[in-house]
């Protein structure tokens, strides 16, 4: 009977996980945001369910906010083209070059950073960049001078880099994977170096793998802000920052709530490329 | 005592005339639960206590103790900054949490939010022997109502490296100082607006700024500046404790505004350090137990609030974070602990002059103390710390 | 196939690259036995005296406990909903389909704060006691993303001819998911699993807001870390924790295909 009724099967399948998420995440998401739309009396500090657009208009006027913004967008870019990079080759080398079992050991390699716990490994970065961590003193012990990254934009992109790097990978191998090797054979055959085989054939196609792997880190880095608080410098404010400052004793949920949109808007414009692009073919 | 209620009387009547001339309406000086009545005797322990608190005020060496006597088993969720606790304590706690630790920047949201109920200071015995300044203080006492017993308070001080500085420094200058760019630090949050109001308040007495937390829009404006101009001398705006101790430890600053906790970990670890506090005064803070509107356990939260106001336990506490108690009784046990650390915490000070030089933290609100409404409330600070920092 | 330098030069950044990923690792495990609770470096002394230290803390016990627990769950859950969900978007064309992907993703994309304030904001509404059933919900709300993306783009390498072969031969429904669909996706199935499991098993932002009196193992160590004076034994745990995983994780890369499924012949 369910094949007979085309839409009732998705239907059937879609209500149970949709129920869920509606009824908690959403639901309470929406509550939240909806007090963008509100603001705060600055006396009682209490919500006052006055619509107006006043929230967005300070985002959009004030220069802090867009500086902050574009940090955090920067940063995020950066991290992805870094790790992008960082990843393809490695990837190469373990789809194509390496024998099965290198490859299934590195895989593990490459998932076990993902169990030691996100703060100690930003802590540990912590130790390396400062004043007289590991990296300075490495320098200066062959008589390089110190790098002084400690508590810099560049911390924060280094350890972003760092955190997200395996999330890259994965997608990336896995598109690898499936070139078949007679492609590579063909553009060969027909002339092409190998460079120029990986340049046009290999790259297109695992494009959608490199775009898979963005999305998570173009968007944990969006909405994070540990690393900030403990890596970042004196102008280090990240989005989530300023929305962690919010809410609290200052109770102006509607302004957080209006950067929130942010960061959505910003992930629903990437998420729409990543589609045009084929990524959800890859992940 | 007596002059807590004449403060409370006046403060009553100024609040009275006071609203008699605003047209707004807007301004509740009324706490929502000043009606609430507290309990007028301690029941029987309910077995268990949830308790919102900053990390290590509930150590095993004076938590299990407690358990043991009064079989009230604690369920501690620390929490990393004031914001946090209030978001955690709203709606009275939600029915989750019955007590919470709140510093002198949150008492008065949690007050006026309604998410705290008054307490009865009779079912603490303790509290007739603590420092007159804490029975009373402006941040957790709004017309002679208690909306929490104080716990522990501590200055913020000027920690510096000994190796830079071999004269100690007498000004809060030198976190202002160009000569010390990028070997400054300063805590992440909005509240130090105020240590920056404090410093104007004797540099540029033409300001007229009397209270550092109840700041005219000029007032306001001025301390901004300063922290502007500072900005580009910071090298990290350190938000948890060992992020500070971290930048002393590895040299990446050498001077900064700290807590004495931060001096006495980085002594035990043999860095260079020491603090003091300047001419121009400090900023403090002081802990409150507060107990949740929505207590589901206020028995046990009362036994608890009665244990840490000990002379003991006080004096434990205060060793154990690197604070100061507020029971003026507990200079003795802590002499007894250990040597010298009554007066290196400054537990011997009794007199209101010397109180009257630390400025401690208090929600600053849209409403002035003497009923005037242009003081510049705390979310207009949160806002303009996002510019500072930038 | 490729040339020789190139080779070299590909092995060289392997090694590099997994340096990169280890050499904080190795700083972690290294630093489980200093005997200060600052880090600093050079260290300052070498001790045995934080592993029995955390081996005697019951907190630690109880956090790993609830962790785990917490994981296992929410990874259970999110198995079964988010293969639900990707098997109801893949076999259907309908309007909306992208924005229901949109609205899967919305739990990585958002800060953490928002989602732990939204749940805290609602589960309070409702007079839900925070409890570890509320940490559930919390981390299943993003693992059923990473289930759902696996499983997703595997079925959309699944070729659907395979499952009219079956039922061309006479299969029912039940049968054809049983014995072609399941096999085809379960290597996704459990790549989804492990990666979610590691995202709860790591989170701390939501679990902040959505815990009651419990601590996962993320808030103890967050705890510890802004505290300090126990900062070794946050060593001690995750060096434990490296340890025990070894073992999965390797059988985990097998299984996934990590060298586990044969390079496709040719192109279709």
């Amino acid at each position: 009977m369910i094949w007979r009724l085309p839409w009732l099967r998705p239907l059937l399948l879609l209500t149970p996980p949709l129920a869920w998420f509606v009824a908690i995440y959403l639901a309470s998401l929406g509550l939240l945001l909806i007090t963008a739309f509100w603001t705060i009396n600055p006396f009682t500090t209490q919500i006052v369910q006055q619509w107006n657009l006043d929230n967005f208009r300070i985002i959009v006027t004030e220069s802090v906010y867009w500086s902050i913004i574009g940090r955090t967008v920067l940063i995020a870019a950066l991290v992805t083209i870094t790790d992008a990079v960082l990843a393809f080759p490695f990837a190469y080398y373990m789809a194509r070059v390496a024998s099965r079992r290198v490859q299934t050991l590195l895989f593990a390699a490459v998932l076990l950073p993902l169990w030691a716990s996100y703060l100690a490994r930003v802590y540990a970065w912590i130790l390396i960049l400062n004043h007289s961590g590991v990296l300075n003193w490495s320098l200066q012990s062959i008589g390089l001078p110190p790098a002084n990254l400690g508590y810099t934009n560049t911390a924060m992109w280094i350890v972003f880099s760092y955190i997200w790097l395996p999330f890259m990978i994965i997608p990336v191998y896995a598109a690898l994977e499936r070139v078949p090797d007679s492609l590579l054979e063909a553009a060969a055959d027909l002339g092409a170096r190998r460079w120029r085989a990986v340049r046009d054939v290999v790259v297109p196609l695992v494009l959608p793998g490199i775009v898979a792997g963005s999305i998570f880190t173009f968007s944990l880095t969006l909405g994070d802000y540990i690393t900030p608080i403990l890596v970042g410098g004196a102008s280090s404010n990240f989005i989530g920052n300023v929305v962690y400052a919010n809410i609290g004793i200052a109770n102006n949920i509607p302004f957080a709530a209006a950067l929130t949109m942010v960061p959505v808007a910003i992930m629903a414009v990437y998420l729409t490329i990543a589609y045009r692009l084929g990524a959800f073919e890859a992940l | 005592m007596k002059l807590g209620a004449l403060a409370a009387v006046s403060m009553l009547l100024l609040v009275a005339c006071g609203s008699s001339n605003t047209n707004t309406g807007a301004t509740t000086q009324q706490p929502p639960t000043a009606n609430v009545k507290p309990q007028q005797s301690i029941g029987a322990g309910e077995g268990q206590l949830n308790l919102v608190l900053w990390d290590g005020y509930a150590d095993k060496s004076w938590a299990d103790p407690f358990t043991q006597q009064t079989g009230c088993k604690l369920n501690l969720h620390p929490a990393g900054s004031s914001d946090e606790m209030v978001s955690l304590m709203k709606d009275g706690g939600g029915g989750q949490w019955d007590m919470v630790s709140a510093s002198g920047d949150a008492d008065l949201r949690l007050i006026y939010g309604g998410d705290v109920k008054p307490m009865n200071t009779a079912l603490i015995p303790d509290w007739q022997n603590f420092q007159n300044y804490f029975k009373n203080p402006p941040y957790n006492t709004i017309n002679g109502v208690h909306y929490g017993i104080s716990l522990q308070w501590g200055p913020n001080t000027l920690l510096y490296n000994t190796k830079k500085f071999p004269n100690k420094p007498t000004s809060w200058q030198v976190i202002y100082d160009p000569a010390n760019k990028g070997l400054i630090t300063v805590p992440d949050n909005p509240i130090q607006i105020a240590d920056a109001a404090l410093y104007l308040s004797k540099t540029q007495a033409s300001l007229g700024i009397k209270d550092p937390y109840e700041l005219t829009q000029k007032q306001f404006d001025a301390a901004v500046k300063l922290l502007k101009d500072q900005q580009p001398l910071i090298k990290h705006y350190w938000a948890l404790a060992t992020d500070e101790i971290n930048l002393f430890q590895s040299g990446d600053v050498v001077v900064g505004a700290a807590w004495p906790y931060q001096t006495i970990q980085l002594k035990a670890a043999g860095a260079p350090v020491d603090d003091t506090i300047p001419t121009e005064g400090a900023t403090g803070w002081a802990d409150t137990w507060m107990l949740a509107n929505k207590a589901p356990h206020p028995n046990c939260a009362y036994m608890w609030t009665k244990w840490v106001s000990t002379k003991q336990v006080q004096a434990e506490q205060a060793l154990s974070f690197g604070e100061t108690p507020v029971n003026s009784q507990a200079c003795a046990e802590m002499e007894a602990l250990q040597a010298g650390s009554c007066a290196q915490y400054h537990a011997d000070q009794t007199s209101a002059a010397y109180f009257s030089t630390i400025s401690f933290w208090k929600t600053p609100l849209a409403t002035c103390d003497d009923g005037s409404q242009n003081c510049v409330p705390y979310a207009q600070w949160v806002s303009a710390w996002t510019t500072i920092k930038g | 196939m490729e040339g020789l330098w190139t080779r070299i030069a590909l092995r060289i950044w392997a090694v590099l690259i997994l340096l990169f990923l280890f050499i904080p690792i190795l700083l972690i495990f290294f630093y489980a036995f200093n005997t200060s609770n600052i880090e600093s470096w050079p260290i300052p002394g070498l001790t045995l005296k934080w592993f029995s230290a955390t081996w005697n803390d019951d907190n630690v016990r109880a956090a790993l406990l609830v962790s785990l627990q917490a994981g296992l769950l929410a990874t259970a859950i999110a198995l079964v909903l988010g293969s639900c969900a990707a098997f109801a978007i893949h076999r259907s064309k309908f309007f909306g389909r992208e924005v229901v992907s949109l609205l899967f993703i919305l739990p990585l994309a958002l800060p953490g704060i928002i989602t732990g304030i939204a749940l805290n904001a609602f589960f309070s509404f409702n007079n839900i006691a925070l409890s570890l059933a509320t940490i559930v919900v919390g981390h299943t709300t993003f693992c059923i993303v990473v289930v759902y993306n696996n499983v997703l783009a595997r079925l959309r390498r699944t070729q659907g001819s395979l499952i009219e072969a079956a039922m061309d031969l006479g299969a029912n429904g039940f049968q054809v998911f049983r014995d072609i669909t399941l096999p085809l996706i379960s290597t996704a199935v459990v790549a989804g699993s492990m990666l979610a499991f590691a995202l709860s098993f790591d989170e701390v932002i939501v679990t902040t807001f959505t815990a009651g009196a419990q601590s996962t193992l993320p808030i103890w160590i967050f705890g510890q870390i802004r505290h300090g004076v126990l900062l070794p034994e946050v060593n001690v745990v995750v060096s434990f924790v490296i340890l025990i995983t070894i073992i999965p994780v390797v059988i985990a890369a097998r299984l996934t295909g990590g060298g586990g499924t044969a390079r496709v012949p040719a192109a279709r």
